[in-house]
């Protein structure tokens, strides 16, 4: 019977072995095939461009408010014209807040409708499972979303911010304030985790003590300890990493724990407008947030934006940084193609460098070698109404520097 | 020292949240034998009551003086909904119940989505309730978790003169102890199921407007209760309230220990191991009720 068994083991092992040499055949001839990468279609009056994005799932909340400003975006495109004399037909493919699912949808973008550029993906996660599509096809992806940085794939335009645009620029702001201390609060995964070993590193550099690092699973809604924990440690200020619904329960315990904004400040990278709305300005009211776009940033190319963001989806909405650099992203993407002249893949990425734009956020320019963008900084207070104001920026865009490479702190990351 | 008492107050607070959201699964599952997975979903439609009174009440203190019975019948109703429509039909198969009420639980988390969105709502907590209690050596005690604890304290003692002392309280022990027996005595077992399973989900209603001071308010949120809650009614033992009350306290401060000294993280595994553990001891939970029925 053993022997009998084990035989059938040996015969599944080698079907196995079998198949896995076929994938392998398989996936060689693709590679041929993808030398040249997938050539997009761009026979007709129209170009098909991908969207992206999570429409069901724990991630819709957040990524239906992008595409629907990519969509807002290539309406205005098409009304002026569109690119090169070609209209462009929006594809839309739901992420449904699944990786694997992310990285089939994009294929399928790719491969059947052959897009010119796919614009979408708001978690790391997400991004780093479509990365080897993109890459394997030759094809382009533009991600809008704010990250943890240590990354540079040549198929990937980066449009939100890296950590030296964001993350450091808040602890610089910290800095300035006189923080000598503080306390990280932050969601159990890789970006928080990432983030907060930049932030000791730049700590350990810059003469700020650590006083405490604490983790909560996501979706955690029991704060008690960690607030008491914060609390007893007396530190300058707090650097929150949290993520999602967890952001309320540990606002609602700061706020009852007698901790407040003027006492204690906490500087928040993954709370905007829309994020506000969920929490209540109770408890929020005074509370710093680092990002690169508010609402209330000024300029005419902002109030255009915001006119006709709530003109089209309602007077209640607000408008958030990832959204605003999913707006400047098909934008940016229109005016690398008018430059190149054409839209093939390698021609758009090598007339990249130095395309600007005047973005909702100011002037935004494309750094070619990096495929980041240089963005500038801001650092905001939340007001009673629920809106952010600006209290510091940066005054120039910041250049892109997602591996840290000009600070010397940060030499011992990877 | 004074972080030793935060802490201690800490884990009875973490306490009295379980145990109000245990409080009216210990009548459903714990008397009655029904395993209602849209607990967590009567919780979310508390929560949800006090955001739609503020809509019109706008006092913050005055709207949540309202919300808790207005809550407190709005799931109590939902309740018996669910159990005059479905579970009625199936006290003989626990199996199918509990499929069915997680079906139940789906499809409210889909209505709370189209009614109120997906993003979360807020609500605001009367200025007393989002202050708190000094006391001498620094130590604090937020108010909003003192009202929990007080809430908490009252629906236990409420339930249990209720149980003690009226005739109703009399025909729910009298069904939990011998059905058929209860039967043959005169009692409309059918009714007094009812009665008892509207007592149940207001519980979760009440449970519901009080997690509007603490935590987020939006269509998933009792998904992450419902777990929790049959914990304490397990380990606390079936068919009797004191030990819900008592397990709640102590995996609170347990919880609250276990996360200072570590990791929520590890916290979360230390009071599962502890629960694992003692269910192998006493499987049958802390107390249990001993009755001469024959089932």
């Amino acid at each position: 019977m053993s022997l009998f068994r084990g035989r059938r083991i040996l015969a599944g092992a080698m079907t196995l072995v079998a198949a896995a040499a076929m994938t392998a055949c398989g996936s060689k001839t693709t590679d041929e095939g993808g030398a040249t990468g997938v050539t997009a279609d761009v026979s007709g009056d129209t170009v098909k461009v991908g969207l992206l994005n999570s429409l069901s799932g724990t991630m819709a909340i957040s990524e239906v408010t992008v595409r629907d400003s990519i969509m807002l975006a290539v309406e205005e495109i098409n009304a002026a014209g569109g690119v090169l004399g070609k209209k462009i037909q929006p594809v839309g493919e739901d992420g449904a807040s699944d990786w694997p699912t992310f990285a089939e949808k994009a294929e399928k973008l790719i491969s059947e409708d052959r897009v010119a550029a796919v614009f979408g993906c708001w978690t790391s996660a997400s991004r780093k499972a479509v990365k080897p599509v993109f890459e394997k096809n030759k094809a382009l992806l533009f991600y809008p979303v704010q990250y943890e940085g240590l990354e540079q794939s040549p198929y990937i335009f980066y449009t939100g911010a890296t950590t030296n645009q964001q993350i450091v620029p808040g602890l610089d702001y910290l800095k300035s304030q006189g923080a000598k201390s503080v306390y990280l609060v932050g969601s159990d995964y890789v970006f928080p985790r990432t983030a907060n070993k930049i932030i000791k590193a730049y700590a350990a550099a810059n003469g700020m003590t650590v006083l405490g690092e604490d983790y909560a699973p996501l979706g955690s809604t029991e704060f008690g300890t960690i607030v008491n924990k914060v609390k007893s440690s007396g530190a300058d200020a707090v650097f929150n990493t949290l993520n999602g619904d967890s952001n309320v329960a540990f606002f609602k315990e700061y706020k009852s724990a007698g901790l407040s904004a003027a006492a204690m400040p906490v500087v928040s990278v993954s709370i905007a407008e829309e994020e506000v709305k969920g929490i209540g300005t109770q408890y929020l009211e005074g509370q710093l947030t680092a990002w690169n776009y508010y609402q209330t940033t000024p300029g005419a190319a902002n109030s255009k934006f915001v006119a006709a963001y709530k003109a089209k989806y309602g007077a209640d909405k607000p408008t958030s940084d990832p959204m605003e650099a999913a707006y400047v992203a098909v934008h940016l993407w229109k005016a690398m193609v008018e430059k190149a002249g054409a839209f093939d893949v390698e021609k758009v990425r090598s007339a990249s460098d130095g395309i600007t734009f005047d973005a909702p956020e100011g002037l935004v320019t494309v750094d070619g070698k990096t495929q980041h963008i240089a963005k500038t900084a801001r650092i905001g207070k939340i007001g009673a109404d629920g809106l952010i104001t600006e209290v510091w920026n940066s005054g120039k865009p910041v250049a892109p520097d997602p591996y840290l490479k000009t600070y010397p702190w940060a030499s011992g990351l990877s | 020292m004074t972080v030793l008492f935060g802490q201690l107050f800490t884990g009875i607070s973490i306490g009295a949240v379980l145990l109000l959201i245990a409080l009216g699964l210990a009548l459903t599952f714990g008397q009655m034998n029904v395993i209602n997975m849209a607990h967590g979903e009567f919780i979310m439609a508390g929560a949800y009551t006090t955001y739609v009174l503020q809509q019109s009440i706008t006092g913050a203190g005055l709207s949540l003086a309202v919300a808790l019975p207005v809550a407190f019948v709005v799931a109590g109703t939902m309740g018996v909904l669910l159990e005059v429509l479905l579970i009625r039909r199936l006290y003989a198969r626990p199996l199918d119940t509990l499929l069915v009420t997680w079906g139940v639980s789906l499809i409210l988390q889909q209505l709370a989505r189209d009614i109120f969105g997906s993003p979360n709502v807020q609500t605001r907590a009367p200025e007393l309730l989002t202050g708190n209690v000094a006391l001498p050596g620094g130590l604090t005690i937020a108010n909003n978790r003192l009202f929990i604890l007080a809430l908490a304290l009252a629906a236990v003692a409420a339930l249990t003169l209720a149980l003690r002392l009226t005739p109703l309280g009399r025909r729910i022990r009298a069904v939990v102890q011998n059905r058929d027996l209860a039967a043959v005595s005169g009692i409309a077992t059918s009714r007094v199921d009812r009665t008892t399973f509207f007592l149940g989900s207001g519980l979760a209603g009440l449970a519901g407007v009080a997690l509007t001071l603490l935590g987020p308010i939006g269509p998933t949120m009792g998904t992450n209760l419902i777990i929790d809650a049959f914990l304490v009614v397990v380990v606390g033992g079936i068919g009797q309230l004191k030990g819900s009350v008592i397990v709640a306290f102590a995996l609170g401060v347990l919880q609250a220990t276990g996360e200072y000294l570590t990791t929520l993280s590890v916290a979360k595994v230390i009071v599962f191991v502890a629960i694992v553990a003692f269910l192998q001891w006493r499987p049958q939970g802390l107390f249990t009720l001993r009755t001469r029925s024959l089932a």
